[in-house]
């Protein structure tokens, strides 16, 4: 645990040094614009709502590839589940009767978007299962298709008036906003911490989650153990999935209140970010998620100081830091008996 | 002038909070068979690590030849050019590269910017025959069996030069008969001016090649002896000891040495009552088949009833586990107390009151990176609830299977991956055997790689299990194992059941004779 943590400080403090670096580079202090987006993130309420909007999608689609992380699965594909909620999400809600009330309206928008995203990935699952096909290639792959669908249906039926917009949803399905300087921040944030909750709690405390890991360290001795790999794959393929999917209540539900084209683009990706920064783990997740969206959205409040390309980088570097702090934190371990002897 | 003692080591290791090695001596003289004894977690292996610079040391010395060494300053690039060769407990070879690969690798050799593999592979397969082994220099080690893979790690050391050969645990991957060639061949190298320092948990085998014998325990040398007493001879080399090597010595005496490796003496096993030929069957096999190496196995262990089953390595006995388990696919029926048990799932079979300990404990046995008490509770719904965890269970559970076997350390949050090979061990057999309502126990080399008193534990296990009614298959590389242990054993050669020995023919002198040549294949049964 301790380790993680190292680990995770580490790649954040590294970042922020290549950061840093590269500000100097254009011409910028980096003290000014790290204390500038400080400032405008933390002392605005709009930046601040932004900041949490950007995180909420971020976190469920962390919480999406941690979860399949811990079962040795590498979803890859969180951007085309997401894609796939918030196609279903939209439709259902546009198709739902406008006078649909809130407490029926919303759970059949979540389900929608939860249950489209597990399908695709669950399908993942399932050929990793049966036909042992790499879930990193068919997961990557199915992104192409589901953007390909959803834009296809989009021309075809969804989009209204010559936007690439289709018809709003019902009104009940909308999920309230948080206020907070009429940023996006809406009540699907409530929702994303009840599911890392309850993930927390699945991995944590139930036999599901014992499987899962068991299945994720050495799938062999789950097998020996009496544990069916296949099952806990599709599973937790499908649970994956769904937690991606339902991003789409946040961009859908909490914000468009319709289906867009590439609406949440590149979210699924970040969230490899969220859940390797995190360290799969749920707490982990939901924190890496706040710094990317800091960086996300504290990257627009200065835009004017430093270009947004900046921070977009800076999203990769803090990846490959975390990527590269690993063994040096296990080496550092390793050599601290014989320093304290 | 060379000195007499090859090397002349006293070496300190903690890992964390853990001392492994206080302060651990070793004397090895020049071109002697040293054999290194003592129970799992004495040390035994991270002592010979610590010599060949693959671990390394948090204080003392290394003597090597003249010079003398801080043991945190060596490392395997220093051995190698000492001429340190080992060979290590689970090998230390990449399974995808052939033989010839993994000996030049990290000194690969280069002709006109490519690599030029022939002179070796022509050097080593020379190498292998002037010692009595062969090996294939182009054979992929991982299409190797164990006992092959560790030939070719053995000829590779020697032809890199090794003048000091470490073998941790040289025997435990070989049948009975390879053990005796591999010991002859290492009394021949020892005559050739080889030293050798052999690891081992066998007290015959000590006694059939060592000169020397130091006894490891909790991290403490204490006896030493030899094959010539240390007082005889003048300029004994043993005699000149470095400052506080007090530990007790004598002769070589098999008694004298358990006695020092347990600190007590072991008791005696008592044979369990054959039971009642009308005893119900508990695991019933008719013409199991995998693929080639298994062929129309069929096989009757009642209630009570500990059946063994004897061959030399790679001749079916793997895949009888797994497929009673389910773990292959196989043709042919089996049956675990009564049912049906053929086509259904692992966890099926486990249901049906199935224990499986699978042959290699790092290879689908543990997680090696969750705790004793996870391990303990793995796929064990019995333990942990069908949906949320029941915690105290788990560690209830875990602190009961502790106590029985004596799991070391004795701490239920300790990640197996830093336990020794017994510990590890004791961690599945308490698993495995203390499944509700069991009916059929498939022990895979149950106690392979494992120390005398963590031996005594698990066989106490597998007969405590068998009185309580279940049948239970031993499949085992050791004889000595088997004939403590089992009322019949048959033999498996070339994946089909050559024959059986049972009874009193099984208690008459010339059993081991008998097995020995089913093994071989020597007479038709």
């Amino acid at each position: 645990m301790k380790r993680e943590l190292q680990a995770a400080a580490i790649a954040v403090l590294a970042s922020l040094a290549v950061g840093s670096v590269l500000m100097l580079v254009v011409g910028v202090s980096p003290v000014r614009v790290w204390g500038t987006m400080v400032e405008r993130t933390f002392t605005d309420e709009y930046n601040l709502g932004q900041m949490l909007f950007a995180a909420t999608s971020l976190a469920l689609c962390g919480l999406a590839v941690a979860l399949a992380l811990e079962a040795g699965l590498f979803n890859i594909g969180a951007e085309g589940q997401l894609a796939a909620g918030v196609l279903a999400c939209s439709t259902l809600g546009a198709a739902l009767p406008a006078g649909t009330p809130a407490p029926i309206a919303i759970p059949v928008c979540l389900a929608a978007a939860a249950g489209a995203g597990g399908l695709v990935a669950g399908g993942v699952g399932l050929l990793k299962a049966t036909r042992g096909a790499h879930e990193v290639i068919s997961s990557i792959m199915l992104n192409f298709v589901v953007a390909g669908v959803s834009l296809w249906l989009g021309n075809e039926l969804l989009f209204v008036g010559g936007a690439t917009t289709g018809a709003p949803i019902a009104p009940g399905a909308e999920l309230p906003h948080l206020g907070l300087g009429g940023s996006s921040v809406n009540a699907a944030l409530a929702i994303t911490l009840a599911a890392a909750a309850a993930v927390w709690w699945l991995r944590d405390r139930t036999t599901w989650g014992e499987a899962w890991r068991a299945v994720g360290r050495d799938p062999a001795a789950a097998r020996s153990a009496g544990i069916s790999v296949e099952r806990v794959q599709v599973l937790a393929m499908t649970a994956s999935g769904a937690l991606a999917g339902l991003a789409a209540a946040n961009l859908v539900m909490g914000y468009k209140h319709a289906f867009e084209d590439g609406l949440g683009r590149n979210t699924g990706f970040l969230g490899i970010s969220a859940a390797l920064l995190g360290r799969s783990h749920p707490a982990g997740v939901i924190i890496a998620a706040l710094l990317l969206g800091f960086l996300q959205a504290g990257g627009l409040a200065v835009a004017e100081l430093v270009p947004k390309e900046l921070t977009e980088m800076l999203q990769g570097v803090v990846v490959l830091a975390v990527a590269a702090s690993v063994p040096f934190v296990a080496r550092a371990r390793a050599r601290a008996p014989k320093e304290a002897a | 002038m060379t000195r007499a003692l090859a090397i002349e080591a006293e070496v300190t290791k903690r890992y964390g909070a853990r001392t492994v090695l206080a302060g651990a001596t070793l004397a090895v003289r020049r071109g002697t068979v040293h054999a290194l004894v003592g129970e799992n977690g004495a040390g035994k292996s991270t002592l010979v690590k610590v010599i060949a610079g693959i671990v390394r040391g948090d204080g003392g010395t290394l003597g090597l030849g003249d010079r003398v060494i801080p043991a945190g300053d060596w490392d395997r690039v220093r051995a190698r050019a000492a001429r340190i060769g080992i060979v290590q407990q689970h090998g230390a070879s990449a399974g995808t590269l052939s033989v010839v690969e993994n000996a030049v690798l990290g000194a690969e050799p280069v002709r006109a910017g490519l690599l030029a593999l022939d002179g070796v592979a022509a050097a080593l397969r020379a190498q292998g025959r002037a010692i009595g082994m062969d090996v294939d220099p182009h054979a992929r080690v991982e299409t190797l069996s164990l006992g092959a893979a560790q030939r070719a790690e053995i000829v590779a050391a020697l032809h890199a030069g090794a003048d000091i050969l470490i073998l941790d645990e040289p025997t435990a991957v070989l049948a009975p008969v390879e053990v005796e060639g591999m010991l002859a061949m290492l009394r021949d190298l020892a005559a050739r001016g080889v030293t050798i320092v052999i690891v081992t948990h066998k007290l015959d085998e000590v006694r059939a090649v060592a000169d020397d014998v130091t006894v490891l325990r909790e991290g403490r040398t204490v006896a030493t002896f030899s094959r010539r007493p240390t007082a005889a001879a003048s300029g004994d080399p043993l005699g000149d000891r470095p400052e506080g090597f007090s530990a007790a010595s004598g002769p070589l005496d098999p008694a004298a040495i358990a006695r020092a490796m347990v600190g007590a003496e072991l008791p005696q096993p008592t044979l369990l009552p054959e039971p009642p030929a009308t005893a119900p069957a508990m695991l019933e096999l008719a013409d199991v088949t995998v693929g080639t190496a298994l062929t129309r196995a069929t096989l009757r262990v009642r209630r009570g009833e500990v059946v063994g089953v004897a061959g030399v390595d790679g001749n079916g006995q793997r895949e009888l586990a797994l497929a009673i388990a389910g773990l292959v696919p196989a043709t042919g029926a089996v049956a675990i107390g009564g049912a049906a048990a053929a086509g259904t799932s692992p966890a099926r079979r486990l249901a049906l009151g199935l224990a499986h300990i699978p042959e290699d404990r790092h290879r689908g046995g543990l997680l090696l990176d969750a705790t004793i008490a996870a391990n303990l509770a793995l796929g064990r719904r019995d333990v942990t609830g069908r949906f949320v965890v029941d915690r105290a269970a788990v560690a209830k559970h875990a602190a009961a299977r502790i106590v029985e076997l004596d799991i070391r350390p004795a701490d239920p949050a300790a990640v197996v991956r830093g336990l020794s090979g017994g510990n590890q061990q004791k961690v599945v057999v308490g698993r495995e055997l203390s499944r509700p309502r069991l009916r059929a126990v498939v022990a895979c080399q149950p106690t392979r790689g494992v120390d005398l008193g963590a031996v005594a534990r698990i066989h106490d296990r597998l007969r405590a299990v068998a009185v309580a009614g279940a049948g239970v298959l031993v499949i085992s590389a050791d004889l000595d194992e088997l004939l403590a242990l089992c009322h019949r054993i048959v033999v498996l050669l070339r994946g089909a059941i050559a024959g059986e020995v049972g009874g009193d023919a099984l208690r008459a002198p010339g059993a081991r004779a008998a097995l020995g040549a089913l093994m071989t294949g020597a007479t038709a049964a």
